[in-house]
């Protein structure tokens, strides 16, 4: 018998979900690598 | 579009035509662009290697942009495209998602990649796989790059496409396998590798033909490095999927834990490619913040998820191996374990190097204090070596042995230089990258082409032993290539001139796996709940040499500072 969807923990579910773990795969390193390093570079204070 | 699904008498693996075509090309240009960066590799190593200094400079760097994009690159991820193929389409037993587009795929990699290697050979475009700017390349060699990129996307796209028809068409039930959810975390990292060179390679391209007038470096730096180290994540990721592979089909291992295993490749989703950073230790425009949390804390959630795969993997094969009656003390499931076999030797040794030497050394250049002592010195390719060399190319030499017989349907030919080739390639390579990492202890730059500073006004004086340490890195250097050569001929040999075996029942439909054959362990999931006390011993002996080798050089750190 196929398993009740609400049985199905979480992480699972997660897991499972291919395309939102591509969501969050590339969002992710995204924002906290490339976006922060981009307003870390802007904010470098240019040589006078 | 018509296809038909055949499936390997030996094995039980189920290879749909189209998927089975392009794994066998893919792999074909893989193994030619080994041979085109291996030769690179005894030019490096020969130029080098104090006593030779073969090649002159401009010649020595040519060559190096040649060694660095063909192995780093091509040859890895042609490969990958095999091992994405077999993952989704193979291993899920399902039609492959829109084979033209995966032929389209192909081709803009093989173009982009001889593009980009007629530029190097050109003269023009020496800027080495890192291509900094302001250094300059051809645009073609820019262009190359762009097309083998937009050509690896396509294949990501494929993949991911076969797991949506592999769900629609139920030829799996609950969780796809261990295997493919490895390979689905490195299309993952992919996408956002390759997303990030398009970010930097396309504006770069632009430069190179005088549509823009300037990249700003150190934008270029952490963009570029995005695409740099995570490329090399995407090979962590392929190549921990291996791991799980080899002992599944061989013995019949399954993961200890499915769920632990699955929450580190989740972990390895979320933060493997901030490893990227480390790149950039010192580099002044980012802040201390962006450099510390990127690596000292987020990367080593992905340090623990290797660590998690270092324990589970040699634990998979520790329980099939109980399982089949070799339980005696602690490593009696060690000692009989196929080591005869060059697919599991392959793999073992992978594992191992890439665990103590690779992974270890990963750490210590992660931590920003301590990179200080070795960053860009030679320790930064013996790392390297030890993760992408006897990690990655191990593990894809070690699983060619289960493919030319399956996919290939051909014997492998002299199977005695078969057994000994793994230890050949993945000891010499261990060591090489042992005495590269001691080299760069000793301060050897990480790319000058002559240690010695000839003819420069100041002269620095060497230890001894770091002359020593460059004079042992090309005589092992030496000896991997002739195991590698040996590889490419055991292979290609193989494909040539191996006894054919049969191909085994073509059907029009797919059928599932029958539990009874070697390849069904990779194809279902499921764990394998047996003790593994040998196991734990040899992850505290991982973790003692970690704290040692991590003590040491906090201890190093404090000389060079003068603080004790």
């Amino acid at each position: 018998m196929a398993e009740n969807d609400s049985d199905i923990p979480f992480m699972q579910k997660l897991l499972d979900n291919h395309f939102l773990l591509l969501v969050i795969g590339v969002v992710s390193p995204g924002v906290i690598y490339i976006l922060w390093g981009i307003i870390d570079i802007m904010n470098t204070p240019l040589a006078k | 579009m018509a296809t038909t699904y055949r499936t390997c008498p030996a094995s039980g693996l189920q290879f749909e035509a189209h998927a089975e075509k392009l794994m066998k090309w893919n792999a074909v240009v893989a193994v030619l662009w080994l041979l085109v960066g291996g030769i690179g590799a005894l030019g490096v190593i020969m130029t080098r290697w104090p006593a030779f200094k073969l090649l002159p400079a401009d010649q020595f760097y040519t060559i190096l942009t040649a060694h660095g994009v063909d192995m780093l690159l091509l040859w890895i991820l042609h490969f990958e495209m095999a091992v994405l193929y077999f993952a989704s389409s193979t291993l899920l037993r399902c039609r492959l998602a829109t084979p033209k587009m995966g032929w389209l795929g192909f081709w803009l990699m093989v173009i982009g990649g001889i593009m980009t290697n007629v530029a190097i050979f050109q003269g023009e475009s020496s800027v080495m796989f890192t291509s900094y700017v302001p250094m300059q390349a051809a645009p073609h060699f820019y262009l190359g790059l762009i097309l083998v990129a937009v050509g690896s996307l396509i294949g990501c796209g494929i993949f991911m496409g076969t797991l949506v028809v592999a769900k629609k068409d139920k030829t799996y039930t609950g969780s796809i396998p261990m295997v493919t959810f490895g390979a689905l975390t490195a299309t993952i990292i992919a996408v956002f590798t390759i997303l990030s060179g398009a970010g930097i390679l396309i504006p770069t391209f632009l430069w190179s033909v005088g549509l823009i007038k300037e990249i700003d470096a150190q934008l270029y730096r952490m963009v570029w490095w995005a695409l740099g180290h995570s490329s090399q994540q995407i090979n962590v990721a392929a190549h921990v999927s291996i791991w799980y592979l080899i002992p599944a089909i061989v013995i019949g291992a399954k993961p200890l834990s499915e769920k632990v295993s699955r929450g580190a490749f989740l972990l390895y989703i979320l933060f493997l490619q901030l490893a990227s950073a480390h790149h950039l230790l010192s580099d002044p425009g980012m802040s201390a913040e962006w450099k510390v949390l990127n690596t000292s804390y987020f990367m080593y959630f992905a340090v623990m998820a290797s660590m998690i795969h270092g324990f589970t993997v040699p634990g998979a094969v520790e329980a099939a191996m109980r399982r089949k009656g070799f339980n005696n003390g602690l490593f009696e499931w060690l000692r009989k374990a196929p080591w005869g076999n060059p697919a599991f030797a392959g793999m073992f040794i992978s594992l191992v190097s890439f665990g103590f030497l690779g992974g270890i050394s990963g750490v210590v250049l992660g931590t920003e204090q301590i990179n200080m002592l070795m960053h860009n010195t030679y320790y930064v390719p013996g790392h390297f070596h030890t993760t992408v060399v006897t990690g990655t190319t191990l593990a894809f030499m070690a699983v060619t042995y289960l493919l030319v017989p399956t996919l290939f349907r051909r014997k492998m030919i002299w199977p005695k230089l078969c057994q000994i080739q793994p230890y050949l390639f993945g000891i010499a390579m261990s060591i090489t990258g042992l005495v590269m990492m001691g080299a760069g202890t000793l301060g050897v730059s990480r790319r000058h082409w002559d240690m010695a500073f000839s003819g420069a006004p100041f002269q620095y004086e060497w230890p001894g032993a770091a002359y020593l340490m460059m004079g042992m890195t090309g005589f092992f250097g030496v000896i991997t290539i002739i195991g590698g050569a040996l590889w490419i001929v055991l292979v290609v040999g193989s494909l040539l001139f191996g006894e054919k075996l049969d191909g085994g029942v073509v059907s029009d439909k797919p059928t599932p796996i029958p539990a009874a054959t070697p390849a069904a362990s990779a194809s279902h999931h499921g764990s394998d709940h047996v003790a593994v006390p040998g196991t734990v011993v040899l992850a505290m002996a991982l973790l003692v040499a970690f704290v040692l080798y991590y003590y040491v050089n906090w201890k190093y750190l404090s000389e060079v500072w003068l603080l004790s």
